[in-house]
């Protein structure tokens, strides 16, 4: 019976349909050799991540991270975009604990704009921080200072940083997420993510002796120290919360507690005092006169006979709110009052 | 083998990679090759993948041809048959791919399905029937082919990532560059036709 005589009614449907048969059943076989095992919560856990792909974390991008959160490499509060409420809802699904961490934002620490530094060349070139670097350090005067050619706009993935008019960047603080990428792009190390409540900052990076900064900045740090001494955090120079090392003041974000004091002192400006001041206020009738506030004062503001209710002279006060932290919280007399402008030296640009 | 066979082989390999090639002189395969042809290393990626589809491709389909369609006289299936090999060794291959190498997998996406529907397989399997070769030299032809489309593939890649850093009119930015330079690449490899051995 030659092969090529059977009806075709009969080969055809028997042919293709034994080759589908053989090949879904060999696919089959390899679909379970092949298997690539996924953990189901990496699915549940790139939907709820920002999506934003900036690389924070440390990792290739959020689906990076969600397969690192998954085998324990990573915590989820690694995210900053995310903040804390996507670290609580990451714990959920894997089924953790986590603690909240205070959200940073990026801090500039450089004040020096074109009126009050000068350049010494004019460059032409790559319209880029890094590449000006690379041309004996950049164009401005000062060797620390920023460029303003906006590395660290363009690095940003959330806009949260943009070019002031007068070439230094200004970072939106509702916008800013503390990813962290400006801080590596910046050239000359001006960025740093400092905790949301700390309002203090050093707006400088010189680590040139007094004289020669004085020379070719307005607003650099000189060295003084006068901010060391009146901080009135620990006793003694090395304990306080801003310490002068190689010419250059620094503030400890963990030690600082943002009272401003600084700032008010520092003769070149350099420091700035974002918050917004009040006055002290006290409540006459719950304070019991116990004088801790009058003592911890450091302008001396408050005055007050023993077991009798204290007082405030607006006048001295600067809104530091170190009183308002030393009165006991059981009494909770003092309160500060936001009626005026911020009281300390603010930065001019 | 016979020096006839070796000159033989030698001429398909000669003529699927530069003369007859499916990309530049057939225009066969023109989806992947846009679309994988940014980056070289994905392009290596896909090529290395078609190849070893086609070969495979160009080797089940022969034995289809010759014990099952010839034979029980339905050579009109040859198209149904010929396309359900390829979609399994499709399959099969993206299995493999995404076990392997997840990056190759998500770097190729879309385009690793691509390989069933796209000309260039089927072409292949098509052409190893019309030209009336033997086993050995259907094989061959299918590497060879194979070879062929990496080749265009990896050279498209290369000239477009260059393209990337130049200063392209905003009108051909994209693919409207990439398809006038595959044209040019095309009338250069012209420049083989009327090669023989």
């Amino acid at each position: 019976m030659v092969l090529s005589e059977l009806s075709p009614i009969l080969t055809s449907p028997l042919s293709v349909g034994s080759l589908g048969i053989l090949f879904g059943a060999g696919l089959a076989y390899a679909s379970r050799k092949f298997a690539v095992e996924v953990d189901p919560r990496v699915q549940k856990l790139v939907e709820a991540l920002p999506g934003a792909n900036c690389g924070g974390c440390g990792y290739p991008g959020c689906q990076g991270f969600a397969q690192a959160l998954v085998k324990g490499e990573a915590s989820p509060s690694d995210c900053a975009p995310g903040g804390n409420a996507l670290a609580q809802r990451c714990a959920e699904i894997l089924g953790i604990e986590v603690e909240a961490k205070e959200p940073v934002v990026a801090v500039v620490h450089c004040g020096g704009d074109c009126d009050k530094v000068g350049n010494r060349f004019e460059y032409i070139g790559l319209e880029d921080c890094r590449a000006a670097t690379l041309v004996q350090g950049g164009p401005k005067e000062c060797s620390y200072g920023c460029l303003g050619l906006g590395s660290c706009v363009r690095a940003c993935p959330f806009d949260a940083i943009f070019m002031a008019a007068n070439g230094l960047p200004v970072v939106i603080a509702e916008k800013c997420t503390g990813c962290g990428n400006c801080v590596e792009a910046c050239p000359k190390d001006l960025i740093s993510l400092a905790p949301v409540s700390k309002k203090v900052h050093v707006l400088c990076r010189s680590r040139d002796k007094g004289a020669i900064v004085r020379k070719l900045c307005k607003v650099g740090c000189i060295g003084c120290q006068m901010c060391n001494k009146i901080c009135p955090v620990g006793k003694e120079k090395e304990d306080k919360a801003i310490i002068v090392t190689d010419n250059l003041a620094e503030i400890n974000y963990e030690k600082c507690i943002s009272c401003g004091l600084c700032a008010s002192k520092c003769p070149t400006g350099t420091i700035i005092d974002e918050a917004e001041r009040g006055k002290a206020f006290i409540d006459s009738e719950k304070c019991v006169g116990c004088t801790v506030c009058a003592r911890a004062c450091p302008v001396g503001a408050i005055s007050g006979e023993r077991k009798q209710a204290h007082v405030v002279d607006e006048a001295k006060c600067i809104g530091c709110e170190i009183c308002v932290a030393k009165c006991p919280p059981k009494i909770s007399a003092i309160k500060i009052v936001k009626s005026e402008p911020a009281v300390g030296k603010k930065d001019a640009a | 083998m016979k020096r006839m066979e070796i000159q033989h082989l030698t001429a398909i390999i000669i003529s699927s990679i530069f003369v007859n090639n499916f990309v530049l002189a057939r225009f066969l395969g023109l989806c992947p090759f846009i679309g994988v042809s940014k980056r070289v290393d994905s392009a290596l990626g896909m090529g290395m993948a078609v190849i070893f589809v086609m070969t495979m491709a160009s080797l089940v389909t022969w034995i289809i041809q010759h014990y099952i369609l010839e034979v029980f006289g339905i050579p009109y299936l040859r198209t149904i048959t010929f396309i359900l090999t390829i979609a399994t060794l499709v399959q099969f291959v993206e299995m493999v791919i995404q076990k392997v190498s997840p990056n190759l997998y998500n770097a190729l996406g879309i385009y690793l399905p691509l390989i069933t529907t796209n000309c260039a397989v089927l072409g292949a399997a098509i052409l190893n029937i019309t030209d009336e070769l033997g086993l050995i030299a259907s094989l061959v032809q299918g590497f060879a082919s194979g070879v062929g489309f990496t080749l265009a593939l990896i050279l498209m890649a290369g000239i477009r990532q260059r393209l990337e850093v130049s200063h392209v009119p905003k009108v051909m930015d994209g693919l409207p560059i990439a398809f006038i330079v595959a044209g040019l690449m095309s009338i250069a490899f012209l420049g083989f036709a009327g090669f023989s051995f």
